[in-house]
C-alpha cells in the first residue's frame, strides 16, 4: 500500500528570506490571500541591525540585519489573531510522529532547520547555521514533500534526512522546532492596518529606541568604530575576512539585497497603499536610498578581502559611509516615528 | 537598486535555484526580479572557505606533528567548533577539549570514538588510524 498524503492544494511561495517565505505561504494557505513576503517582514518588524559585542561567529564579527529568529512569524500571526502551535522535542522518533500526524490532517507546517547537513543545498553554503526554516507540505513514496521558500521550486528530502536538519546541534539548535498557524478568525481590512501600524511602530523603538550603543541604528555605528581599528587590531587579512563576513550576512541568499532594506522599502510601499497614506512612500525611498548604500559599501569591502585596498585610509572610508547610512537610516525612522500612524 | 541593475553573475547558489530580489522598475515602485548571483558576495563566500581550508591544513599538520589528535583535524574538516562538536556527540566541552589531546585520544573507547565518527560520518577505524 502506498499511501501518499498532500496538504490541499499547497502553494510554493519563492520569497527572499526564508521565515517570511514560510509565514507568507502558510498563511495564504490559511485562506489570508493578501498576504506577501514585504507585508509579513514589515508586520513582524523584520527589519534590525546588531553587533554582539565580543562575540564572534564562523571567526567573524556577530552581525544582524534582521530581527531575531522565529519573531517575524510570531509577531506577523499575533497581530492578525491568528492562533500559532509550536512545538520542540528532545526525541527526533517523537518529532517525526508529530510530523506526519500534521501532514495527515492536511496541515502543511514549518520547520527550524540546519543547514550543514541540508542534502540538496550547495556545499559551499552548507555552514552551521541553525536558523533556517521550510515548509513540509506532504509525503510522497516515503520521500516528505519540501517547499523552501528561497528556492525557485519545490524539492524533497527522506525521513532520515529531514530528521538530521530538524535535530542541527550548535548554537540556536532547531530540536525539531515544528510551527504552523492553528485557528484563523476574521481578519478586517481594520485589523490589517492596525497591524502594519503595530509592525511600523515596533520597528522604530527597535531601531532608534534601545539603549546602548551596538542596536539598532547605534549598532551601525558601532561596527563603523570597530571597522576603523581593524586593520591595526587585526592585521590586513584577518580584517578582510571580517569585512566579508559583513558582506555576507548584508547580501547573502535570504536578505533581498541591501541588508533587507529593499525589503522593508517594499513593505513601506504597500503600507502606503493599505493605509492610504502618501507619505510612507517618501520614507520608503529613503530605505531605498540606504540599501543602495549598503551595497555600495560592500563593493568596497569587497576591495579590502580581494587584497585592492591595504590603506588604512580605505578603511577610515568604509567607515565614513556605515556612519553615513546610519544617519540615512536613523532620520527615516525619525520621521516614521513623526507619523502619528493609527491616530 | 534599479532592476536593470541587479546582478547576473553566477556564484555556487546558481546551481540549486536564482535568488528573489526586491527591486525598482522603471516606474520607481517595487517588484521582484530574480538574480543568478553577484561577484562581490561570491568572493566574500570564496574569502570564507579559503581561510577554511587553512584551518583545515594547519589542524592536519597539528596531527602528523603530534599536537593534536585527529578529532581535531575532523571538527575543523567539518567546520565545528567546541560547541558544535558537543551537541552532536553529547560529551560537554570540557571533555571534548580533552579528547583533542593525543594522548588522551589513544585511551578512548570504541564507544566514545563511535560517537565522535558518527558525528563526522565517518567510521570508527578511519577516524583511529587518521595519520595526516
Amino acid at each position: 500500500m502506498n499511501i501518499d498524503t498532500k496538504t490541499e492544494e499547497f502553494h510554493h511561495v519563492h520569497a527572499a528570506h526564508c521565515e517570511n517565505g514560510v509565514t507568507t505561504a502558510l498563511l495564504r494557505h490559511h485562506g489570508l490571500d493578501f498576504m506577501t513576503e514585504p507585508l509579513a517582514f514589515g508586520m513582524g518588524s523584520g527589519l534590525f541591525y546588531i553587533q554582539v559585542p565580543f562575540l564572534t561567529i564562523n571567526n567573524g564579527p556577530a552581525i544582524s540585519f534582521r530581527t531575531m529568529p522565529g519573531a517575524i512569524f510570531k509577531r506577523t500571526c499575533r497581530s492578525l489573531g491568528v492562533e500559532v502551535t509550536r512545538n520542540k522535542f528532545r526525541d527526533p522518533a517523537k518529532a517525526q510522529l508529530f510530523l506526519d500526524k500534521k501532514i495527515k490532517e492536511g496541515n502543511p507546517v514549518g520547520c527550524q532547520v540546519g543547514v550543514f547537513h541540508l542534502s540538496y543545498f550547495p556545499k559551499e553554503y552548507r555552514f552551521h547555521f541553525n536558523a533556517h526554516n521550510l515548509i513540509v507540505y506532504g509525503q510522497e513514496d516515503n520521500r516528505y514533500l519540501i517547499s523552501d521558500p528561497i528556492m525557485e521550486e519545490v524539492t524533497s528530502l527522506s525521513p532520515e534526512e529531514l530528521s538530521r536538519v530538524r535535530f542541527a546541534q550548535g548554537p540556536l539548535a532547531p530540536k525539531g522546532h515544528i510551527y504552523f498557524p492553528e485557528k484563523v478568525g476574521v481578519i478586517t481590512d481594520d485589523l490589517i492596518r492596525k497591524g502594519i501600524v503595530t509592525g511600523i511602530k515596533r520597528n522604530v523603538r527597535d531601531m532608534i529606541g534601545i539603549p546602548g550603543n551596538f542596536a539598532g541604528v547605534n549598532g551601525i555605528r558601532y561596527t563603523s568604530n570597530s571597522v576603523r581599528k581593524w586593520r591595526d587590531k587585526l592585521g590586513l587579512k584577518k580584517a578582510g575576512l571580517y569585512l566579508g563576513q559583513i558582506v555576507r550576512m548584508q547580501e547573502e541568499i535570504g536578505t533581498g539585497g541591501g541588508g533587507f532594506r529593499f525589503l522593508y522599502g517594499a513593505f513601506l510601499e504597500e503600507a502606503a497603499a493599505h493605509l492610504q497614506d502618501d507619505r510612507l512612500i517618501g520614507i520608503s525611498e529613503e530605505f531605498t536610498k540606504s540599501g543602495d548604500m549598503w551595497r555600495a559599501s560592500a563593493i568596497q569591502m569587497a576591495g579590502v578581502y580581494k587584497g585592492r585596498l591595504t590603506e588604512q585610509q580605505s578603511f577610515g572610508e568604509i567607515a565614513d559611509r556605515l556612519l553615513e547610512i546610519r544617519s540615512v537610516e536613523k532620520e527615516a525612522f525619525l520621521k516614521l516615528s513623526k507619523l502619528n500612524l493609527g491616530k | 537598486m534599479k532592476k536593470e541593475d541587479l546582478p547576473q553573475e553566477p556564484g555556487a547558489l546558481s546551481r540549486l535555484t536564482r535568488e528573489l530580489c526586491y527591486v525598482k522598475n522603471e516606474e520607481g515602485k517595487y517588484e521582484t526580479a530574480l538574480s543568478k548571483g553577484w561577484d562581490i558576495k561570491k568572493e566574500a563566500l570564496d574569502s570564507a572557505w579559503v581561510e577554511v581550508n587553512d584551518r583545515v591544513e594547519e589542524a592536519r599538520k597539528a596531527v602528523v606533528s603530534g599536537e593534536k589528535s585527529p578529532i581535531y583535524y575532523f571538527m575543523e574538516l567539518n567546520l565545528m567548533d567546541l560547541g558544535v562538536l558537543s551537541g552532536y556527540t553529547g560529551f560537554f566541552t570540557f571533555f571534548v577539549k580533552r579528547h583533542l589531546k593525543p594522548s588522551v585520544f589513544k585511551t578512548l573507547s570504541d564507544k566514545k570514538l563511535e560517537k565522535y565518527a558518527q558525528a563526522f560520518d565517518i567510521s570508527v577505524s578511519e577516524l583511529k588510524n587518521f595519520k595526516g
